[in-house]
This record gives C-alpha cells, structure tokens and sequence, in this order.
C-alpha cells in the first residue's frame, strides 16, 4: 500500500503541498495531470530521491520518508529508463542482487526467469546502447523487479514508444502486475494507458490529487 | 516595376572563401612552425642530442613529473568536479571562479605566488619535511597548481554531462550514494577521466613558467624538457632547443591522438 498524508514537496520554486493519496495493496494506480502538474515530483518523493518538506509517506503501513531511497523497498523506472551503459543487460538485471551480495547462482538464477518474463533472453549479453526504446523498457522494468520491491513506480513507461510497441507493452505490464503482485503507480498524461491499465485513476491537478469518480470500482484490466 | 532579387538567390560563396581564407591563416601558422622545427635538424641530430646526459635526465624527470602530476591532478579533480556537478553549496560561485585562477593567471606569478607561500610559517614547516623550493616535489607542485585546474574542469563538464538519473535508480536498488558513484556514475565517466588525465599531462609537460621561478632550472636537479628549451637557447644552442621541442612537439602530437582516439572533442573543447 502507498499512503500520502498532507505531503509537502518543495523543489526550488515549485511546490506541491496537502498531497493525500491512498492506493491499496496489489492495485493498479495510474497518477494522472498536466506536463508540469508534479506527477514526477510525487512519484519521486514516494521513491525519495526529492526531499520532503512535510508529511507522511507510508509505503505497507512503515514510514518512510526519512528512510534513504535503499530503504525503501520500491523498484523505479525513470522516464527515461536510465540504464547503465556501461554494463550488459544481464548486469542490469542483476545490479541490485549484487548490491544485496545474492550469490552468483541465485542471481544467474533470477536474471533468467526475468528474462523468460520480459523476453529478454537473446539481449543478455548486449550493451543498452544499440537497444529499441521497448527493448529498453523492458529492461528497466526487469532491473526494477529483479530484488522483488512490493511496489513499483513507473514514470510514463509508454512514453516514447511506437502503437505496436505500447501494445506489447501493456500486455507485458499486466502480466508484471500478476507475476510481481507488487502495488504499481504509474505516472502518465495519456487517458489510454490509464483506461488499459489501471485499477485505480488518479488525477493531479492545481496542486491536489483527486481519485476518479468512480475508478475504485473499474473493471480490472483483461489478463489480471 | 522591378522587382527585388529574392534573398535566396544570392551565392553564399562570398561566404565560404571568406570561411576558408580566415582559417586558413590559422592552420598555415600551426604547419609552418611545424615544418620550421622539422627542417630545423635531422633525425641523427635529435639522436645525439638525446644521448647527452642532462638532456636524458630532464626526459626522465619530465616523464616522472608529468604521470605523477597526472595522477594527483585526478585523484583531486574526479571528486572536486563531482562535488561541483551534483552538489549546490553556499559558495559554489565563488569555488567555480577559484578553480579558474590558476588557468587564467599569468605562468610566472603562479611561481611567484608558490614560492611566496613557501615562505610562510606553515610552508616553512612543510619545507622541513618535504622541501620544495628548488627541489624535484616543487617541480611536481608547479605543475599540479596549473594542471589540476584544467583536470577539475574536464572532470566538471564530464559528470554535467552524465545523467544523475542513473545514479537515482541506483540509489533506489540499494546503493548508498559511495556504491551508486564506484559502481554506476564513475564507469560513466572514464572517457572524462582519460581526458583529464591526458590534458593534465599535456599541460604538465608543457609548464615552464611556474617551475622556472618556483623550482629553478638547475641541470641534472630540477631540469624537464621545457626548462631544457629555455637553458639551450640561453646558451645559444638552437639545434639542440629544437630538438628537444620536437619532442614534445611529439608527445603532444601522441596525447592529440589519444583524445581523438576515444572521439572526445567535444568534452576536450568545453574543458579547456
């Protein structure tokens, strides 16, 4: 579960403040608002990578938000994947097992049933550089996964890609959500991903976050 | 009426010769001084040249200097131009202005101003331990006070240029920000650091004024290539000045040749 109480956020003039927010365990939230409305502002907070000013952030009932981002427990994808270049996919995937002193069996082992997941299996060995923006979510998505985070915050995973790839995209983010069962908040501006995907549909806008009447109750998504 | 000629249609021509006739000059200078120095002596002069003991000590003692400059300008720069990436701290103007003092001050007051400070309490107490004055660490001092400001930038621009996103994501998969910059953000940045490291050394070999008034320019002691230069040519032995500038002609050529190698012209034209 992901709880926001009277969150205060303030990065350098902008500031967003009273954010409450409530999204239960295991649903699919997508987080909705203008370009410049503090979508990413939120999400990073929940991830703490922006300071918080004031309030609450609890993430499975434990405060966290003055726990450093190791502490928290969540597997982020930025916008913009951020991959490392300078390593494999396979060492992506298995960059916070390592981090967490997995033994090398264990992770090989993990790094193989993520790339099974996400299709990844014929990239192991590849650089970031050379790959498609889907290749390249996907591996986001599975570096994110890899220590098991019961929460997952995507910031416009969709952005970027072409019809066909976004496609791919949703069925894959489906079956994460069924494979993970982690809680999963994404943030976006486009009404299809929120209509594809979500459980729940969130709208930032003027500064407070308003859940869509009546997406509480949405159907789930087909395959979940 | 007539009507106006399009703007279009004029001939850029007038343009481009006037491009080329400008740079031209430029490069004409660089290649004649190159020609000159070459044609100036011959391989078998260099050769006796470089058998000449003094000249081999101030070789070695120029190699010895310019990688451990290297070396220390690095250890340095590489935290210094993160700090000033990814950090805002009261003061960060007046620390970025600093850093820039030893690339725009004249050579000789760089040496004026070591020395100076070496006769200061604390430089005295540091000279009893280590001297410095007119001994080999001044030599290696000279050049760090100049080198590792052209270092600091290099490493600056360098991490400006590497997206701190990465180091983000790293933080949230468990990194504590030391694991997110070994592990993530600094094997981003070994293309900067090969850079510094190169311009450091470049710079290195190529000081003169700070060692001259700083570390003096006795032989066999305190002499590197720049300060054989200045020494020959103040005994009037020009065969023997051009010689040893061909070889740093040369060195730098190599260092040139390094940068290009590993495509960091744009890197190498913010730095410097």
């Amino acid at each position: 579960m992901i709880r926001l109480e009277n969150l205060t956020v303030r990065v350098a003039s902008f500031c967003l403040a009273g954010i409450d927010l409530e999204i239960p365990s295991g649903s699919y939230a997508v987080l909705m608002g203008r370009t410049g409305s503090g979508k990413t502002t939120v999400l990073e907070a929940i991830c703490g990578l922006k300071p918080v000013a004031g309030g609450v952030i609890r993430l499975d009932g434990r405060e966290v938000q003055h726990l450093k981002p190791a502490a928290r427990g969540i597997g982020y994808v930025p916008q913009d994947r951020a991959l490392f270049q300078t390593m494999t996919v396979r060492e992506n995937l298995a960059f916070a097992l390592g981090i967490r002193r997995w033994s090398r069996a264990a992770m090989e082992q993990r790094v193989q049933e993520l790339s099974r997941l996400l299709g990844l299996a014929s990239l192991l060995d590849r650089k970031p550089c050379g790959l498609s923006g889907g290749e390249s979510q996907r591996v986001a998505l599975g570096r994110a996964l890899a220590a098991r985070p019961s929460i997952l915050c995507l910031d416009e995973p969709l952005s970027a890609l072409d019809d066909e790839t976004r496609e791919e995209m949703y069925a894959l983010l489906e079956s994460v959500q069924q494979y993970a069962g982690a809680t999963i908040l994404h943030v976006t501006h486009h009404r299809g991903e929120a209509e594809r995907l979500a459980d729940r549909v969130f709208h930032l806008q003027d500064g407070r976050i308003r859940e869509q009447a009546g997406s509480e109750s949405l159907p789930a998504s087909p395959g979940r | 009426m007539k009507q106006a000629e399009a703007p279009t249609s004029r001939s850029d021509a007038p343009f481009h010769i006037g491009l080329i006739l400008l740079s031209s000059v430029y490069l004409v200078l660089i290649v004649g001084m190159l020609v000159a120095d070459a044609s100036f002596t011959t391989p078998r002069a260099i050769w006796k040249i470089l058998g000449s003991a003094e000249i081999r000590y101030a070789v070695k003692l120029s190699l010895l200097s310019c990688s451990l400059t290297t070396l220390l300008s690095l250890w340095v720069a590489v935290p210094f131009g993160y700090a000033m990436s990814r950090f805002r701290f009261p003061g960060k103007g007046l620390v970025d202005a600093l850093v820039d003092i030893p690339i725009v001050l004249p050579p000789l007051v760089v040496g004026l101003s070591l020395l100076v400070l070496f006769q200061t309490p604390p430089g005295r107490l540091i000279e009893k331990v280590v001297p410095f004055t007119y001994a080999i660490p001044g030599v290696i001092l000279a050049q760090f006070a100049v080198a590792c400001a052209f270092a600091v930038r290099t490493m600056r621009v360098t991490f400006d240029q590497i997206n701190p996103r990465s180091e983000q994501v790293a933080l949230t998969l468990g990194c504590t920000r030391g694991q997110a910059f070994w592990q993530v953000t600094l094997p981003e940045a070994r293309v900067g650091v090969l850079t510094a490291a190169t311009l450091a050394w470049a710079r290195s070999l190529g000081e003169f004024g700070p060692i001259l008034v700083f570390a003096g320019a006795t032989r066999m002691k305190t002499e590197v290539l720049s300060t054989t230069v200045f020494l020959e040519l103040s005994i009037g032995n020009l065969e023997a000045a051009v010689a040893v500038s061909l070889l740093m002609i040369m060195a730098a050529v190599a260092v040139l040749l390094v940068v290009r190698f590993f495509g960091l012209e744009a890197t190498f034209g913010k730095a410097v």
